[in-house]
């Protein structure tokens, strides 16, 4: 038996246990300490690992309002061997520091030629949270998946967001954690293994099947699981692939389920247009063609600026029926 | 701001040969980058230090070597040198050799030396700023009393990331002095047509951080001058902020061709009548620290020396094509192929 809990907390759970685990680990972010975090993941953080009344904590340290600034300041430190894990309020504001992220960050261990390390995670929710619209829904993660020198994972089971926060926090490379909002308050169990992990860069198969792989990854893995559950009612049998690391990607447990089932629908929640899905889509086409019986078919959202009517922004986000109408059409 | 830090340092005749020959290497060496670029063995963008060698001299002589942090823009070559770099890897970098201080993946732009405690060489104009903080942030963080040298030129104090690093390096205590190298060009663009203020200076006030202008022409001033600031802010743990006035005779970078774009060739001279290196050699003569025999024979050892580095920089092998993967990550590597 594990200890149930929720996504929020294993995340909390996970930063916890590596700040004590080792004090170079340190968390900082807007609104992160007194205010308790906005999406509550470091509720309760700053009387663990602080005091209230400091000006300021260096361990669970309260920024100001400035993306750019304090990733890069991460960045320094990281480089001179803290081990920061940075919290973007969602990763839309993440936007602000890609400059520092993409052309500072991610070029750090390369253009050192290996001489210098940096060690950080960036987190936070990524993707529609409800009615929040056009500015706070971005899906970021297949930007920085696009670049070389970032790991970008995306867990979607409550065991598997502390397992690979943990390890991402133990990593000697910049690593993108991308939380799905709508998986916070989503309850799964977690193995009391006080040494759990899980490593970064292997998918795993989620529910097993034979006439098609639904592969995707964060909230999407459970519409695919959803989508599964009604096609199973029709007698399709579908696998469901958790890719759970874009960057790396592990190819050999997407391709072996495709060889599997000879076709293949992937499901992301970002724009269907340029999306690391399309990426996992077209590497499944490139490298399995012989084995598929059907294209592969996107699922993705609509190619539009969120908008705020809950009625429109649910029409933007791939569901199970998206998926499923997807499967039918080459089955 | 009255400067709160006093000055009490004092420089023998031994210091001042030093000083002499080290800004003298400099730009010979820089002199050699030229050239390189001339010949083609130099690519991309390449800047030279050539005019303003007494900054790298005065700060870098004022820290503790190999344990304080410096960082700096892309114009990096002499910070690297003085830091005790062996000049062979940064001329072999230069012209994008495996023997260069990163195996031929940086080039000019991008010099390190962590062992030295040089974090770089950032291309990106004030994008290092916050970096530099952050090297900062991590010796406050560990109770260390190092001090970041955070080195910018006059164009990159307008970006916005700068004013975002200056209020967090002064509201969180990081010993870190933001130096701006204000020779008064950025790029073709002259101070009075990119600054609304041009005295830099003040850019430091509305943060609480403690801020100054200093000459960045002669290098016993300088040398005194930062020498006070670096123990001002080991002492006291906080941010300094200093404009540095000096002077690139250079164009911005190897590809600037026509400097008449943004300034006369009467300008040019004038500013050459404050050359550092020239002014330092008056002194040595006129102290009499070396005669004029002797300040020959040092220029020609340093000729050939320079010459020498740039020699056998040439010999070392272009990077294997299967390096090329090696270092994006410390584990792995991105899929491969086109």
């Amino acid at each position: 038996m594990g200890l149930d809990m929720t996504y929020r907390d294993a995340l909390q759970k996970a930063i916890v246990d590596e700040m004590e685990r080792d004090e170079n680990v340190l968390i900082m972010g807007e609104d992160i300490g007194r205010y308790q975090g906005t999406f509550k993941v470091t509720r309760g953080m700053v009387e663990k690992f602080g005091d209230r009344q400091n000006r300021y904590n260096l361990r669970i340290l309260d920024t100001p309002i400035t993306e750019a600034g304090f990733a890069g300041i991460a960045t320094g430190a990281a480089m001179a061997g803290l081990r920061p894990i940075v919290e973007f309020m969602t990763m839309s504001f993440s936007i602000l520091a890609m400059d520092q992220i993409i052309n500072h960050t991610a070029k750090v261990h390369y253009m050192t030629n290996g001489e210098v390390k940096c060690p950080i995670v960036f987190r936070g929710p990524g993707g529609a949270a409800k009615q929040l619209s056009a500015q706070h829904s971005h899906s970021m993660e297949g930007w920085y998946a696009h670049c070389p020198g970032l790991k970008v994972v995306a867990p979607s089971t409550v065991a598997d967001v502390y397992g690979i926060l943990r390890t991402a926090v133990r990593d000697d490379n910049p690593v993108i954690v991308y939380e799905n909002p709508g998986l916070y308050a989503m309850k799964g169990e977690l193995p009391e293994d006080p040494d759990f992990t899980v490593p970064i860069g292997k998918a795993q198969i989620l529910r097993e099947g034979t006439d098609i792989s639904l592969v995707g990854y964060s909230r999407m893995t459970h519409i695919n699981l959803a989508a599964a559950e009604l096609l199973a009612k029709d007698g399709i049998s579908a696998e469901v692939v958790d890719v759970r690391s874009l960057l790396p990607l592990d190819t050999e447990t997407i391709y072996a389920s495709v060889r599997k089932t000879h076709r293949a629908v992937m499901v992301y929640e970002d724009w269907r247009s340029g999306g690391f899905g399309a990426e996992i889509a077209a590497r499944i086409g490139e490298d399995c063609f012989d084995d598929l019986d059907a294209p592969v078919v996107r699922v993705g959202g609509l190619n539009v600026p969120m908008p705020y009517a809950r009625v429109l922004e649910l029409q933007c986000i791939p569901d199970e029926n998206d998926v499923v109408a997807a499967v039918r059409k080459i089955s | 701001m009255a400067n709160i830090a006093e000055e009490s340092l004092t420089l023998s005749p031994a210091d001042l040969k030093a000083y002499y020959r080290e800004m003298l290497f400099v730009r010979r060496f820089e002199e050699h980058c030229n050239t390189a670029y001339r010949k083609g063995l130099a690519g991309g963008y390449m800047h030279t230090y050539i005019g303003m060698e007494a900054l790298a001299t005065g700060w870098l002589n004022s820290i503790r070597k190999g344990y304080d942090y410096v960082i700096t823009a892309y114009r990096d070559h002499a910070h690297a040198i003085v830091l005790g770099t062996d000049p062979v890897a940064v001329m072999a970098e230069i012209i994008g050799r495996k023997g260069g201080t990163a195996g031929g993946k940086g080039g000019s732009m991008h010099i390190y030396d962590p062992k030295n405690g040089f974090f770089g060489g950032w291309g990106i104009v004030g994008g290092h700023i916050p970096l530099g903080a952050g090297l900062a942030f991590a010796s406050r963080y560990r109770n260390e009393d190092r001090v970041t040298l955070n080195f910018m030129g006059d164009g990159a104090s307008n970006q916005g990331v700068v004013f975002e690093t200056l209020n967090m390096a002064s509201l969180w205590d990081l010993p870190c002095i933001f130096i701006i190298e204000n020779n008064e060009f950025a790029m073709g663009t002259r101070l009075e047509y990119h600054a609304a203020d041009k005295e830099l200076w003040k850019r430091g006030l509305p943060f609480n951080i403690q801020s100054e202008r200093i000459d960045g022409m002669d290098v016993v001033q300088m040398r005194k001058d930062a020498q006070r600031i670096v123990d001002w802010v080991r002492e006291n743990q906080r941010p300094y902020f200093v404009e540095v006035m000096t002077y690139r005779y250079s164009g911005h970078g190897a590809a600037d061709q026509d400097r008449q774009l943004y300034r006369t060739k009467e300008e040019e001279a004038e500013a050459m009548q404050r050359d550092p290196i020239a002014r330092l050699r008056a002194q040595l003569i006129e102290q009499n620290i070396m005669s004029e025999e002797a300040l020959e024979a040092m220029e020609l050892e340093v000729e050939e020396e320079a010459a020498q580095v740039m020699a056998k920089a040439e010999e070392s092998p272009f990077p294997d094509p299967s390096e090329v993967y090696d270092n994006i990550y410390t584990d792995m590597t991105p899929e491969q192929g086109h």
